[in-house]
């Protein structure tokens, strides 16, 4: 009971902490919060309250950029749950990319299985490069951490590679475009939204969410994977196979970034991009995880309002707040619960100031 | 040959700010605290030397206050990784992760207050180079080494000196590396294991910073988000490719500016034409998961690393 308590608590109070740092850096350079807040709302609801207009366009675009994140922050709280750290979903997502690119453009097939083939395409290139710091891990004992992070600018550089190479890209920005029979996008959703972005690509997600929660919490194969991350070599003892569960969850942990590469590459956009630099899904992935504290429910939620943040951010650009606060703001978020012992110990301590007449009350 | 001659002055001034953050990243590591904020720190660093620079340019010493500001910022930013890793006992790779975040965040926020756009003002010569009398006019090596170099890439060579002597051959380093490897024990002996941690973490995040100001000085022409562009990381390699040895991390950082250099005039030398950039970019990053296969199973790296210090645990 107080350990879910404390599960709450802990994300609750780092965003609140989150919030107020970053309203405090914006008064204290001679911004308005309130703008910003404004802004936050406005994304969220598409209610722009001082000038009364409504305009869903936000709406859908507050959900498309909330959706990729869900999957990078249920990447890395799958392995989170075995106790590794995947600070590869970066890389994970841009195989994933890579992959949903080559099918959508090579292969051929009627309109919905075309896109499911995309969709698995990409979850097996991202469970590939998944599996690679998984088998270092179990093989050598070599830090998933490290070895993540350089096999996400592997991927980068690959993917740039790609796009001029495998795809030949004529402006060398960005391949040519998709067939409709691969894409997730849907006139249908994009006009209820006023012309967003919007696409079916949050059913995948929401099944994800759906199967992570299942994994995890219903399935034998999940208990084994939380026993290795609880304490490995208890799990070991218990006769579980450590080796093969810290593979197979840096597996599922790519397969989720992978599909997120789809999700963008074939619904949010609808070609293959070459990028300058890496997009920061995956570190968005790891602020989501941290704060839904590794679970379904809590990514989900969580996801929405990193969400919110990132939608929010052209706004606050338009109203001259710089759009860089959204990443103050995230990531004071992220320190704030890596803080977490800080903060427990303070609530221990306001608590134990509280007068003991209150104890006595809840006893009588 | 002559593109060697033009290659190599070239690829000092890439591997400089990567041995000196990758030093930074040593002290740190050796104390027994994991630092992946490196990359954070360079930006910092480097938004903050630009930005002195800019503001005090024609004075013919701007960039070197642009430096020491570069430092001294550097340092503070690091203070949030010493007190969130040691003091509240933060998981150390997310709290490094949370000040990459921030990095980006803080100094192009910061940009749009002082400059009213993403980057800083454009500079106008940055750090200057020097050459050293009598040595530059030397055959070939005066060209080299000698003739139009950044001051930098000279203290980068006395930096591995330095940490060289500090680590290994002073009680100081002794006690710097007994908290990296066995925390427990360096404190049964009398040493503030907190004190040891800070200073190494502070004196990374001086080193980060110094690099982050040499690269955007030496490299760019202002500060812009992508001015450290993966450099911090690149340093983390070349720590675990130079094996946490301070002579080890200079030929990494060599070898990696070398590579960096490469792919500038890969287009030049006949036999690499056909090898795409983008593989010449990933190079560094392979290498070091090679590497780390290679070194596993001895211990190079120190041991405690990355752990959280209990002072109670056996």
């Amino acid at each position: 009971m107080a350990k879910s308590r404390s599960a709450l608590v802990v994300p609750s109070i780092a965003i609140l902490l989150g919030f107020a740092l970053g309203a405090a850096v914006l008064l204290a350079t001679g911004r308005s919060p309130i703008d910003m807040f404004y802004a936050m709302l406005q994304s969220v609801s598409g209610k722009n309250l001082r000038a009364d207009t409504f305009n869903p366009r936000y709406i859908g675009e507050f959900i498309v950029q909330s959706m990729p994140i869900m999957l990078t922050g249920l990447s890395v709280g799958f392995a989170f749950r075995t106790g590794l750290f995947n600070i590869g979903a970066e890389g994970q997502l841009m195989v994933g990319s890579i992959a949903a690119v080559a099918v959508g453009l090579w292969v051929q097939a009627p309109p919905v299985i075309h896109v499911l083939l995309v969709l698995l395409a990409a979850m097996l290139a991202g469970g590939l490069w998944g599996a690679i710091p998984g088998f270092l891990k179990a093989r050598f004992n070599v830090h998933e951490v490290v070895v993540t992070i350089m096999l996400n600018y592997v991927a980068l550089y690959l993917n740039n590679w790609a796009i001029v190479s495998i795809f030949k890209s004529v402006d060398r920005i960005k391949t040519e475009v998709i067939p409709a029979t691969a894409l997730l996008k849907s006139s249908a959703l994009a006009a209820l939204t006023n012309g967003s972005r919007l696409n079916w690509g949050f059913v995948p997600v929401l099944l994800s969410i759906l199967v992570y929660w299942f994994l995890i919490e219903k399935t034998t194969f999940g208990y084994s994977l939380r026993a290795v991350g609880f304490n490995k070599d208890g799990a070991l003892y218990a006769g579980m196979k450590v080796n093969r569960s810290i593979v197979s969850s840096m597996i599922i942990a790519g397969v989720f970034a992978g599909l997120a590469g789809a999700v963008i590459t074939v619904g949010t956009f609808s070609f293959g991009r070459a990028l300058p630099a890496a997009e920061g899904y995956g570190f968005d992935g790891i602020a989501v995880a941290l704060v839904g504290g590794n679970a379904a429910i809590g990514v989900f939620l969580s996801g929405l309002l990193f969400g919110m943040l990132k939608a929010a951010q052209p706004l606050m650009q338009s109203q001259g707040i710089p759009k860089d606060i959204a990443s103050i703001i995230q990531a004071s978020i992220v320190l704030f619960i890596a803080m977490k012992y800080g903060i427990e110990y303070l609530m221990k301590k306001i608590r134990m100031r509280k007068p003991p007449v209150a104890v006595e009350e809840v006893e009588s | 040959m002559n593109l060697l001659l033009t290659m190599i002055p070239i690829a000092l001034v890439y591997a400089t700010p990567l041995v000196i953050a990758a030093l930074g990243g040593l002290y740190s590591e050796r104390s027994g605290i994991v630092n992946i904020a490196l990359e954070g720190i360079m930006m910092v660093g480097a938004f903050t030397a630009a930005s002195v620079t800019v503001v005090l340019e024609p004075n013919p010493l701007a960039a070197y206050f642009g430096i020491l500001a570069g430092v001294l910022a550097g340092v503070v930013f690091s203070l949030l990784h010493a007190f969130a890793s040691i003091n509240l006992k933060a998981d150390q790779v997310v709290s490094g992760t949370a000040l990459n975040i921030l990095a980006g965040g803080v100094t192009v926020y910061l940009c749009q207050i002082f400059f009213d756009q993403q980057r800083t003002n454009a500079f106008t010569t940055g750090l200057a180079k020097i050459s050293l009398p009598g040595l530059a006019d030397l055959p070939v090596l005066g060209v080299l080494l000698f003739k139009d170099v950044y001051p930098t890439s000279y203290a980068a060579i006395l930096l591995v000196l330095l940490t060289w002597f500090i680590v290994y051959q002073t009680p100081f380093g002794l006690r710097l590396r007994a908290c990296g490897e066995n925390p427990q024990a360096a404190a049964s002996m009398g040493i503030s294991v907190l004190g040891m941690r800070y200073t190494g973490v502070l004196i990374s995040g001086a080193l980060a910073g110094l690099a982050g100001a040499t690269m955007v000085l030496t490299q760019d022409i202002q500060y812009t988000l992508g001015s450290v562009h993966g450099a911090g990381f690149i340093a983390l390699a070349c720590l675990i490719f130079g094996k946490w040895n301070p002579f080890g991390v200079l030929g990494a950082g060599l070898f990696f500016g070398f590579s960096q250099a490469l792919s500038i005039y890969a287009g030049d030398i006949p036999f690499l034409q056909a090898v795409p950039l983008d593989f010449f970019y990933m190079l560094p990053y392979i290498l070091t998961v090679i590497a780390l296969v290679v070194f596993s199973g001895k211990s190079v790296g120190p041991k405690a690393a990355g752990e959280l210090y209990d002072a109670g645990k056996r």
